[in-house]
């Protein structure tokens, strides 16, 4: 592979290819910020913003931003939209890759935290949870009972401690980009995504991150619906539970 | 036993179903692969119009005392197996057709971006 120049600092960061995936619908207004943002954070990022059929001009904010754009033909919703970016990042041969929303919410200094197991080795997919350590993200009671019952489960599943399911700030490694361009979960991606994880028997980590304030619209999830979700993401999980996976080629 | 007027009925309407099913398929509007189903329900209406103590006899083995409902359970029967045929043959469309706008915007910026580097030369 044609992937680690050596850097001549001691930084092990430098020498390795890697790739913001910016998934973004309708978020004109502020993917500009995101992109500008990364870049700025390190400008060796290569962004990528995954236009999942905007009608506005998120494409061509992004383009002027300086991020690569590829540009969904209809909706395909937040798991299709992350999983091309995958495969961009599969198919031009990046060591890592690190999943940031486009509606701003994901602040680029906390990136290096997302980074350090994937660097040292230590983990295939690195989740930034909201829940882990300081954080003051306080949602409402309804979602947080969800939210905590969520979490629950999945680390029964996994047989380990999960504090934020629906983190969608994440950073993966190699193997992680070949397992999710190959199969990523559509309905409910950040969910079982961490129970493929575990199936394939890839190594996942959280870590403490700060989130910010969504800046445009608002999470209008009220209990009924928050309710419904749950009862579709444990028949999701459940039915996952079934499933035949492959066991995975051990890496050389 | 099923009333003779009944049985000749439904008999017509049966292969009348058989005959569009056919025509379906000869002209390519139908594939096979969808059409057994059809193919298979067509066939069991020709049975139980044909023979025509079949209803009674499979009424009294399930237990059903009036045999046109034992009609009205297998139809419904049927008309459920369809419809969840259809709900995967969707599922699998919905998929496929993912996996092209995948492909065709992952294609599109790769086309994109080489048209940009060969006019930047």
């Amino acid at each position: 592979m044609t992937t680690s120049k050596q850097g001549d600092q001691g930084d092990p960061v430098v020498g390795l290819r890697r790739i913001a995936l910016v998934p973004a619908h309708n978020e004109e207004a502020t993917v500009a910020s995101v992109v500008a943002e990364i870049k700025g954070f390190d400008p060796d990022f290569d962004v990528l913003v995954i236009d999942d059929g905007s009608t506005d001009r998120t494409a061509e904010t992004a383009e002027d931003a300086g991020a690569h754009v590829v540009r969904l033909p209809y909706n395909l919703g937040i798991g299709g939209a992350v999983q091309t970016g995958i495969q961009y990042a599969r198919d031009r041969d990046f060591d890592l890759a690190v999943q940031v929303d486009g509606d701003a919410q994901h602040p680029p200094k906390e990136i290096p935290k997302l980074l350090a197991p994937i660097i040292d080795g230590s983990a295939d997919l690195v989740i930034g949870s909201r829940f882990l350590g300081t954080g003051d993200y306080e949602p409402p009671v309804s979602r947080l009972v969800g939210i905590k019952l969520l979490a629950r489960l999945v680390s029964l599943i996994v047989r380990q401690r999960v504090t934020d399911t629906t983190s969608g700030f994440r950073a993966m490694n190699r193997r992680a980009i070949q397992l999710f361009a190959a199969d990523y979960p559509h309905d409910y991606p950040e969910v079982e995504a961490t129970v493929l994880v575990f199936r394939h028997r890839l190594r996942m980590i959280e870590v403490p991150v700060q989130m910010r304030m969504r800046t445009s619209g608002s999470s209008s999830i009220r209990f009924h619906r928050s309710a419904y979700y749950m009862l579709k993401v444990v028949l999701a999980l459940f039915v996952g539970l079934f499933r035949r996976y492959p066991t995975p080629q051990e890496e050389p | 036993m099923t009333p003779i007027r009944v049985s000749i009925i439904a008999a017509i309407a049966a292969i009348v179903l058989l005959a569009v099913i056919f025509e379906l398929i000869r002209s390519r509007r139908l594939q096979e692969r969808y059409a057994m189903l059809w193919l298979f329900s067509g066939i069991i209406i020709l049975v139980l119009a044909v023979w025509r103590g079949a209803l009674s006899k499979l009424a009294d083995v399930v237990g059903i005392a009036y045999p046109p409902s034992a009609l009205f359970v297998l139809v419904s029967f049927f008309i459920l197996l369809l419809l969840l045929h259809y709900s995967t043959v969707i599922s699998r469309l919905s998929d496929q057709n993912r996996i092209l706008a995948q492909k065709l915007a992952l294609l599109e910026s790769r086309l994109r971006r080489e048209e940009l580097e060969s006019s930047g030369d």
